[in-house]
């Protein structure tokens, strides 16, 4: 399979917190959802991959090519949105169009009119009068008007209210229906946007927890709860995490067919969400 | 066509959509031929990912239930009387096998129970 961008061993230092080496690839064609709480590495990592700051070691590639060598040629055929707008403010979005379009050479005028009309956006307003959802749509116009194969959205469904949220993700379902166009995207909130993801890569504090197929990981992470009783100290090291209380204890743990073999039955197992999964990982044996 | 995807059941999603395809394809719901849509395509519809859908096709494939043309799209495969008769009957071989289970945890003895099986058949004729 094709990749659209691989990241090998990435490294960045800084003061507090460092990018450890951190790897992961997309296939073309299909959608990366990249998770993690605040402050993992998620923008930082965008940043690089943008070559908006300057990486310590590893590599990225895009569409198979070194990402700094062939920036130029690489970004035309990336559409980037940001969380947080980087419009002139006091710019209609027609005049912000109009500034923007040159720097692309496959720049279609007539595929952005139509995406203008279906997200239903007011090209005489000024862009300072956008609501956040707006701003997104428009960022999304922009970006899909300039022919991308690679979509790279910095947490696109922050701040946004759960109908926006259900609008961005039928637009991701018709941008992969020509096999073409892949998307990477980054969020601290798991949400609706994950129904969209074939791949999950997780990152927690500057290191990558795990990356592969979304089908996967829920199919082999379960809940387990029981009772306080069932709990001894062999079995509660098959825990990802685990929190326990008075009366019960529930846990994550990263197999199921082990489940059966360490409680024979005597338990509940359920299907976990990704957020579920973040969550005992990240908090993991915090709770123990 | 018909599929309805629960994200409660414990059953993996590209499972539910093998499942429900199969049943409407041995019911005859969806005849040899039909033209099944896109593996993108289904994706959008039920609101999964491609890989899901993707997986719940080569399965199909794999089982013979349907087929893909390369360029053209997956169809429900023309398969043999025989096939599909046999499939069918082993679903019915592991509805009974529930049934004896049940009756067994019961406590009835396989005469009370073949009694109520001929009470059910003559029922339904």
């Amino acid at each position: 399979m094709e990749n659209i961008l691989e990241v090998i061993n990435l490294r960045k230092n800084f003061n507090k917190f460092a990018l450890k080496d951190i790897s992961f690839t997309l296939p073309k064609g299909y959608i990366m959802g990249f998770i993690g709480p605040n402050g993992a590495g998620k923008s930082t990592t965008i940043k690089l991959i943008m070559n908006l700051l300057k990486k310590d070691g590893g590599q990225i590639k895009v569409f198979g090519k070194d990402h700094i060598q062939h920036e130029k040629e690489i970004k035309q055929h990336i559409g980037f949105v940001y969380d947080e707008s980087h419009f002139y403010d006091e710019l209609t979005l027609d005049e912000t169009k109009k500034f923007i379009a040159p720097f692309y050479k496959s720049w279609d005028d007539h595929v952005f009119h139509k995406y203008i009309k279906i997200f239903q956006l007011p090209l005489d307003k000024k862009i300072k009068e956008l609501s956040k959802g707006m701003k997104m749509k428009f960022s999304l116009a922009l970006a899909l008007s300039h022919d991308a194969k690679l979509l790279i959205m910095d947490e696109p469904t922050s701040g946004l209210d759960p109908i926006v949220r259900s609008e961005l993700l039928d637009i991701l379902y018709e941008i992969i229906q020509d096999e073409e166009k892949s998307v990477f995207f980054s969020t601290h909130i798991t949400s609706d946007l994950e129904k969209v993801a074939d791949y999950i890569t997780f990152i927690h504090e500057g290191e990558i927890v795990l990356s592969m197929a979304k089908d996967d990981i829920l199919d082999n992470y379960c809940i387990v709860k029981g009772g306080i009783d069932l709990l001894d100290t062999y079995n509660q090291k098959a825990f990802v995490g685990i929190r326990k209380t008075q009366y019960n204890f529930q846990g994550l743990i990263d197999c199921r067919e082990k489940v059966q073999n360490l409680f024979k039955g005597n338990v509940i197992i359920e299907k976990p969400s990704l957020e579920d999964i973040m969550l005992y990982i990240v908090r993991g044996k915090q709770y123990a | 066509m018909r599929i309805i995807i629960s994200n409660s059941s414990n059953e993996p999603i590209y499972m539910q959509i093998v499942n429900q395809l199969k049943e409407l394809i041995l019911k005859d719901e969806l005849k040899a031929g039909y033209a099944l849509p896109s593996i993108r395509n289904l994706a959008r519809e039920l609101q999964v990912s491609v890989i899901t859908t993707k997986r719940a096709y080569e399965e199909l494939e794999r089982e013979g239930f349907i087929e893909t043309v390369q360029g053209k799209g997956s169809f429900v495969a023309a398969h043999n009387k025989e096939m599909l008769r046999e499939k069918k009957l082993s679903i019915a071989e592991e509805k009974l096998g529930e049934a004896v289970l049940f009756a067994k945890s019961l406590g009835l003895s396989l005469d009370e129970l073949i009694e109520l099986l001929q009470l059910l058949y003559e029922e339904e004729e």
